[in-house]
């Protein structure tokens, strides 16, 4: 024969470096496999997943397989810069790290001691928020928030407002059990790798999986059931369901009962100032009756059975419970499917089918698990009883303006089904489940020269804890927190360069991003940004004076600032992945990770956060300086490693005092140590008796107070009837000090129902009928995965996905282009037919288009010539309505950035070389890539 | 010509599950990565920042819509790499010995030393599964990570290619299809596991699992006794509530 012979043992690596994946928001356990390289030095040879590691148990996705090439990407900055050409065209000096630290110092120092307002800080995919956050509140400023205003904000408020948790990554359903999982709106998001590990064990068992999402793809593309839905109207379905489940009596009334507000007493009557909020006793629980006796009792007495339908009369009021509000409100023939069905494109027979089908499994399909609990009224239970029933939701149902109830539709269908906490259900993953109202209040104090009065965001209850003046005004640059948005709990990045080239509500000084694409993707109108950043006053200055910008690479945005602190790649770098902030947690254990550099940088780059580490230092900010005025932390490690929030609570709960300490104790100076050599991560399960009804189970909320997470057991009941939204009602009805301006108040009365409810998302339009949207690729996050050479090549340009019915009445064909108009602009992009999509949507892959010259790549990458974005024709305020006001496109309660509501017109195009608007390129700061790329450190 | 063993020891393989793969490409480049570092020659990538990227791979992932007669449009995806055929084209047609298939497991590998980059194994082969590395000029296809699944180096557990190793919807299976009390042999029985195109006549090794049907919604009459309206009416449902509650105590 022929065949030679192989070395099939060859040595695979000379060391392997554990440490945590940054491809995604997921951040699963990688093993980084090192080798010399010809230099002597150990070299990144090859990255897989970590067998040990709790988000992904080994496996890793196309992002995290292909980190090797983002760590070697042509697009990595290189050293501070500063700008020499106009903003926008992306000319740089490179400066050395004091000139930078120095000149940002000179920036901040004046506003510290004067009006922190004037500086906005905001920041982007970053995984340190609650470092930034300090540093944003030491400093002073009010303008602090992440992206997650413009991400997903409904979904994490609307959970935590309603059941003390969020889908997101924030929870997970219970795989083992699960016999029918129902996914409303997601695409690739929050948990990345563990929705697809999850749906392969599901599909092993044969558990059933439907799919609600317009478009087919990824998750959907596999789901068992497909249910086509009409953008924005999942709501309307939702509470379809409710109308049949409840009408059938197939309600989980013992849950009910004894989990939620659905006994809880509602005043009725219309002339007192607490009309529509609950009954409470003079230390503010909350009343039900009890079964027992018929009399008030606080809802958490020992032994109380509350008793789901008595009314009672009190001070001449009568109160009725949540549950009777509830018939009257989804048994009315508005939520009937015939009623919905034309409107959300589900026949009434399906609507009623999938009801039926999830009423057989949470009930004729229940289970017990064998083990004892007692829950927080004392009441020991022999078993725990599993409804293998799961939700899931992510951007899909949220990124509407009526996305805010739409999640709190969808929380109310899994709680009347008891699924929530239960084995087969969907459970929370450590910090939470957690109240709202433990939740700090949003906070915007500014004492020049001191720090911020509290923490920046938060969970109001009420307009007394608005961040408005005595004018009414807002506090903050994004109006957050303000009439406009009251509840709007992660702030409104996406309104901060608009309202701040406006002056509106008043003009700022210096505008500081990390890690965030202003100027290209995290942006609606695109276009209009990029003029804003440019701007100038009639002295020719620019109307935002300074832009300061943190990033690893050469996005976009990197050529509108002033000040480049270059940041260094995730295998650079020290992080936390915090049970302060986003941890890795399991619905079954507490996890926290880190990052630490497997290699050192050969840029002249450090992490964002040790640079701030050093600005805090020299601007002499609490909390970053010594009592003798030195810096107090070296670096970001130092901060990991030695910060303690409150005594013995740091950023990292593992391997805490001596090392044997977890959860509490004093900080320890091997701790990161012991990380890497625990392969960068910490977990620790929770008890057999504490994994189910963790909101209510005393186990649970013991062991949670013994790791920190809370000072005192916490039980709480989920709250169907979201008493914040009644309040903001009350204002409006002139029943509070405070009232909203005159032109919000017919809204307040329309959107913020106390229980969840439906609202059209769009507006009727004869020019404008063709909803327009865009899914994430699996293969790429966000803008990042252009730099990679390899994940380019799968997904490289995006044309517009056309359903058969549009594509025949325009008469399209292969290769052909198409003009998109909205209210607000028009883009010029190719098209492609899809079959399997909702028959009026169309869509196309997020992020794939670029500008010319960022990114490293050649100006003529297709990136940049046959990549487009929606967000040009998105604007972040709506068309003018005759009334004299913008409205802003969003959420009314949150803020959240309404991107799915687009709605297009689509016209068949001349071909064209480029899509259009094709912007002039930047200069790239960094030079261009190799031409060839062919990696391997061994020989 | 290069002739072919008459009989392998072992036929390992692929078992790719169509029911559970839902086109995320992490096969693709964890494959990729593996083998750009290890056998043979680096996976090379031309005009790699550029307009015209194109580079080597030894395993892709093909989306193809499905328009049933009824119902809507299905969405399938098919990662595919070389299937190590027991009748192999691409070893035959070989003029210089370079492609070959092994004996002891039936693996088809190229020896780049001996490969001219003539790319008739690549006509040769039905499915497409072989590439031209675009800078070093040889022949690319994949090995099963031959230098895995035997390499003492690595702990046992993972001594798997690379693309199952990484798999998050665990779609991925590798084994002796030859031995039929093997684990991949019965998952193949059980789910009816299908050849690539087997009029081809070249005895592909891998296999794919079908997709289970898709959209067979259960009809409302079957469901029916389980949404049995208590009420028509509001009062009605809490006269309904009042009774059942009255039961439970």
């Amino acid at each position: 024969m022929n065949a030679p012979k192989i070395d099939t043992s060859p040595k695979v690596s000379d060391e392997v470096r554990k440490t945590t994946c940054y491809m995604c928001a997921c951040r699963c356990g990688i093993n980084v496999h090192m080798k010399y390289g010809p230099d002597g030095k150990k070299q990144v040879a090859y990255i897989e997943g970590n067998r040990d590691h709790p988000v992904n148990k080994g496996v890793l996705c196309a992002k995290g397989s292909s980190g090797i090439m983002q760590h070697l990407s042509p697009a990595r900055l290189k050293a501070p810069m500063k700008r020499v050409g106009p903003r926008g065209s992306g000319e740089f000096e490179e400066i050395s790290w004091n000139e930078a630290l120095e000149t940002a110092v000179s920036i901040l120092k004046p506003i510290r001691e004067t009006d922190q307002s004037k500086l906005a800080f905001f920041t982007g995919r970053d995984q340190s928020q609650s470092f930034t956050s300090m540093f944003a509140q030491s400093f002073g400023t009010p303008n602090y928030a992440a992206h997650g205003g413009f991400c997903s904000v409904n979904m994490a408020a609307a959970g935590i407002y309603t059941m003390g948790g969020a889908f997101w990554e924030f929870g997970q359903p219970d795989w083992d059990h699960t016999k029918l999982f129902m996914i409303f709106g997601v695409a690739e998001d929050h948990d990345s790798n563990p929705i697809k590990m999850g749906l392969g064990k599901l599909k092993e068992r044969g558990a059933k999986v439907i799919g609600v999402n317009p478009i087919r793809t990824g998750y959907n593309a596999i789901a068992d059931e497909w249910v086509g839905i009409t953008p924005g109207t999942d709501g309307l379905f939702i509470l379809s369901l409710v109308h049949c489940l409840m009408k059938a009596g197939r309600i989980d009334l013992d849950y009910l009962a004894r989990f939620t507000d659905a006994p809880c007493l509602v005043n009725e009557d219309p002339e007192s100032d607490e009309h529509g909020l609950i009954l409470t006793n003079e230390a503010g629980k909350k009343l039900v009756i009890d079964r027992r006796t018929g009399k008030p009792e606080a809802y958490d007495t020992k032994g109380v059975q509350p008793d789901l339908s008595g009314s009672y009369r009190h001070a001449g009021i009568t109160h009725r419970p949540v549950l009777h509000h509830m018939a009257e409100k989804y048994l009315a023939d508005e939520h009937a499917p015939e009623t919905v069905a034309e409107r959300v494109g589900i026949s009434a027979e399906r609507i009623r089918a999938i009801a039926a089908d999830l009423a057989r499994v949470a009930f004729d399909e229940a289970f017990e698990l064998d083990r004892e609990w007692t829950d927080f009224r004392g009441d020991t239970h022999k078993t725990m009883i599993g409804r293998p029933v799961a939700f899931h939701a992510m951007r899909g149902i949220s990124a509407h303006s009526n996305g805010f109830q739409t999640c709190r539709a969808l929380h109310l269908l899994q709680i009347i089904l008891g699924t929530v906490e239960v084995p087969g259900g969907f459970r929370f993953k450590p910090p939470y489940p957690k109240a709202a109202t433990i939740h700090p209040k949003p906070h915007a104090g500014v004492t020049p020269g001191k720090p911020l009065d509290g923490p920046h965001l938060g969970f109001l209850h009420g307009p007394d804890d608005l961040l408005i003046d005595e004018d009414g005004n807002p506090k903050r640059i994004d109006k957050a927190f303000s009439w406009e948005n009251p509840m709007s709990a992660h702030g409104l990045m996406h309104m901060v360069i608009s309202n701040a080239h406006a002056g509106d509500p008043y003009k700022i000084d210096t505008l500081m991003l990390y890690m965030a694409n202003m100027s290209w993707n995290s942006s609606m109108n695109t276009s209009g940004v990029m003029k804003m950043l440019t701007d100038t006053d009639e002295n020719g200055d620019y109307v935002i004076p300074n832009i300061i910008y943190s990033d690893a690479y050469s996005s976009e945005m990197v050529a509108y600032a002033d000040l480049i602190l270059p940041d260094t790649t995730y295998l650079e770098r020290h992080d936390c992945i915090s049970l302060l902030d986003r941890p890795i947690c399991e619905a079954s254990a507490a996890a926290d990770a880190i990052r630490w550099p497997v290699v050192e940088p050969d840029r002249d780059v450090r992490g964002f956060q040790s640079v701030l580490c050093d600005l805090g230092g020299r601007l002499g900010l609490p909390g970053f300086t010594n009592e003798d005025g030195s810096q107090k932390y070296a670096d970001y490690a130092d901060y990991i490693q030695n910060h303690e929030r409150k005594p013995g609570i740091g950023p990292l709960a593992g391997f805490r005092g001596k090392g044997d300490e977890h959860g509490r104790g004093a900080p320890n100076p091997d701790q990161i140590e012991r990380y890497k050599e625990n392969g960068s991560f910490w977990i620790s399960h929770i008890p057999e008796d504490a994994e189910y009804y963790k909101p209510w189970n005393n186990a649970y909320q013991d062991w949670a107070v013994d790791l920190g997470l809370f000072d005192a057991p916490s039980p709480y009941l989920f709250t169907l009837w979201c008493e914040p939204l009644r309040r903001f009602q009350l204002a409006a009805e002139g029943k509070h000090r405070l009232s909203p301006p005159e032109h919000l108040k017919a809204r307040y009365a329309e959107t913020m129902d106390p229980l969840p409810l439906w609202y059209p998302a769009t507006e009727v339009s004869d020019q404008f009928t063709v909803h327009a949207m865009t899914q994430r690729p699996m293969a790429m996050y966000h803008s990042w995965g252009s730099q990679n050479a390899w994940l380019r090549q799968i997904h490289g340009r995006n044309p517009l996905y056309v359903p058969t019915k549009i594509w025949a009445a325009n008469g399209f064909a292969e290769g052909d282009w198409a003009r998109v108009s909205s209210p607000h602009g028009e883009i010029t992009v190719p098209v492609a037919h899809m079959a399997a999509l909702n028959e009026n949507t169309v869509w196309t892959w997020n992020a794939i288009g670029k500008r010319k010259g960022a990114w490293a790549l050649e100006e003529d990458a297709p990136e940049a010539t046959k990549g487009f974005l929606l967000n040009h024709i998105m604007h972040e305020l709506m068309p003018p309505k005759g009334d004299g006001l913008r409205w802003a496109n969003s959420d009314p309660i949150t803020g959240q950035a309404a991107w799915f509501d687009l709605m297009v017109k689509i016209e068949k195009y001349t071909a064209l070389n480029e899509c259009s608007p094709a912007h002039p390129a930047q200069k790239s700061p960094v030079g261009k890539g190799p031409s060839t790329v062919k990696q391997k450190i061994g020989t | 010509m290069t002739t072919l063993p008459t009989h392998t020891e072992k036929s390992l393989g692929l078992v790719i599950d169509l029911d559970t793969c839902v086109g995320c490409h992490a096969c693709v480049t964890a494959c990729k990565g593996w083998n750009t570092e290890n056998y043979g020659a680096p996976l090379a990538d031309t005009d790699a920042y550029g307009a015209n990227p194109v580079g080597s791979f030894l395993n892709r992932v093909h989306s193809y819509e499905v328009q049933p007669e009824t119902g809507p449009a299905q969405l399938y995806h098919m990662p595919k790499s070389c299937l190590h055929c027991a009748d192999a084209p691409c070893v035959t047609v070989c003029p210089t010995g370079a492609s070959y298939k092994r004996v002891e497991d039936g693996i088809v590998l190229v020896n780049e030393s001996d490969c001219i980059g003539c790319g008739l194994c690549a006509w040769a082969c039905p499915y497409g599964a072989r590439e031209m590395d675009p800078s070093e000029g040889v022949m690319k296809k994949c090995t099963l990570c031959v230098d895995r699944i035997y390499n003492e180096n690595l702990p046992e557990e993972d001594r798997q290619p690379a693309c199952v190793r990484t798999c998050p919807a665990g779609a991925r299976h590798f084994g002796d299809l030859s031995d039929p009390e093997s684990d991949v042999s019965k998952l193949v029985a059980d789910r009816g596991g299908i050849e690539l195109m087997p009029e081809q006549g070249t005895a592909p090794v891998n296999r794919y699992l079908p997709p289970r049907p898709r959209d067979k919604a259960p009809e409302m009459d079957v469901l029916a006794p389980f949404l049995e309206p208590v009420a028509e009416e509001p009062t009605g449902f809490l006269g309904w509530l009042d009774r059942t509650l009255s039961k439970v105590s």
